[in-house]
């Protein structure tokens, strides 16, 4: 497990850690049962407040990523694959409309668009 | 759970007079205790300590009270000062000696560890060493007695960064528990902005905020933009201001409300617990 937090994006730490913490669950690379750290010896390992950390897994908890047994640490929770799926679409479709907007500001076509994404979707395709 | 309940604590000297304040400091947690010169960090501290008598207010560790309870309280305090009081002419090892006996839990075990992590010479005199190795033996005294909780008045002041950076780590070792407690009372915000978990900030006798530094952190904002942007109505929105021939900068205290106000007129940014401070203090300055 790793987590590198940028103290210069103006994005909160909590965040940052929410954010990396889910993606590595999402991906994998984190599996349901693994243990975590707990929220004051991960404090001590990023210098940073308690109360960060504590806010990152209260977050995570309420997601249903991880879980947290008082007296026995926080765990990787078991994702089933199909909430997993789902997170992914979910996501998939949030970069979509980012996509969308951004094609839209610099004035690209529907058709346009279209055929970059198939161009790219094949091309990774063979 | 706290560790120190502070109510309307009051002292009046000649030039500075605390006004009643309030707070907790919370069990388990780093807090620190911010504000400029003469802001009253050090009265507090010294009341807190049983050397400043109070004009009135109580003061409570963890349910206990000064007078009848000084003993148990000062045996779990482990109290760190850039203030020399020591006996400049004793050795490293003789100060040892005559401050272990006042400590119940006091562990030899526990001061030779420290005494190696820092590299102190224990034979040298108390007199020869510069303010920041005084700070070292300082803290390892403090640390080798079991406290509960750990005060340190202006900490880092003599300390070089690379032992400041290992200091963080000592503290958020002393915390791993969540039975233990620091209040690190500092004008050197920049070692607080990494771990600290509260801030409480003082100026001018009063407190000023006693919160959590994320939510200190988010709520608080730094304008920057052209002049333009200010008219009397603007000025007041913020706690403190700066204006100068090419711009302005500003604190204020509420970011949605600067969002809305601003758009994208100016510049918003995350402040430092400095920003907060030196607009706090100047803002105060402008009304008195």
């Amino acid at each position: 497990m790793n987590i590198v937090l940028s103290h210069t994006s103006g994005e909160p730490f909590y965040l940052q850690i929410v954010e990396q913490l889910r993606r590595q669950i999402l991906t994998g690379v984190l599996l349901p049962g693994a243990g975590l750290p707990s929220i004051r010896q991960l404090a001590k390992d990023l210098q940073i407040s308690v109360i960060t950390t504590k806010r990152a897994y209260e977050e995570l908890e309420k997601e249903g990523f991880i879980d947290s047994k008082v007296g026995r640490g926080s765990f990787v929770a078991g994702v089933s694959a199909e909430a997993l799926r789902e997170e992914r679409v979910k996501r998939l479709e949030q970069d979509l409309l980012q996509l969308v907007e951004e094609a839209r500001a610099i004035r690209i076509s529907y058709p346009e668009l279209r055929d970059m994404l198939r161009l790219y979707y094949e091309e990774d395709e063979s | 759970m706290t560790a120190i309940d502070i109510q309307d604590l009051t002292k009046r000297y000649d030039r500075f007079t605390l006004h009643p304040v309030s707070f907790t400091v919370p069990k388990g947690y780093i807090t620190g205790l911010i504000g400029p010169n003469g802001a009253g960090k050090s009265t507090i501290i010294k009341a807190m300590l049983g050397l400043v008598r109070p004009d009135s207010g109580q003061i409570r560790f963890d349910g206990r009270s000064f007078p009848q309870e000084e003993r148990a309280i000062k045996e779990q305090i482990g109290f760190v000062s850039d203030e020399n009081h020591f006996y400049e002419q004793l050795t490293v090892a003789e100060l040892k000696r005559n401050f272990a006996p006042f400590y119940p839990e006091w562990s030899d075990a526990d001061f030779a560890r420290y005494a190696n992590l820092f590299e102190l010479d224990l034979k040298k005199r108390i007199k020869d060493l510069s303010k920041g190795t005084r700070m070292k033996v300082s803290l390892a005294l403090a640390l080798s007695h079991n406290a509960r909780l750990l005060i340190m008045d202006e900490p880092t002041g003599g300390l070089d960064p690379v032992f400041r950076r290992e200091l963080l780590d000592l503290l958020s070792d002393f915390i791993q528990d969540g039975e233990r407690s620091v209040l690190f009372s500092t004008h050197i915000t920049t070692d607080l902005d990494r771990v600290a978990d509260y801030i409480i900030c003082m100026n001018r006798g009063r407190l000023v905020f006693s919160e959590s530094k994320e939510s200190i952190l988010e709520r608080y904002v730094l304008v920057r933009g052209s002049n333009e942007l200010l008219d009397r109505d603007v000025r007041q929105e913020f706690i403190g201001l700066r204006e100068t021939e090419v711009g302005f900068e500003a604190l204020h205290a509420d970011r949605r409300r600067a969002t809305e106000l601003f758009r994208n007129a100016a510049i918003l940014e995350n402040p430092t617990l400095e920003d907060i401070l030196y607009y706090t203090a100047k803002g105060e300055v402008l009304l008195g």
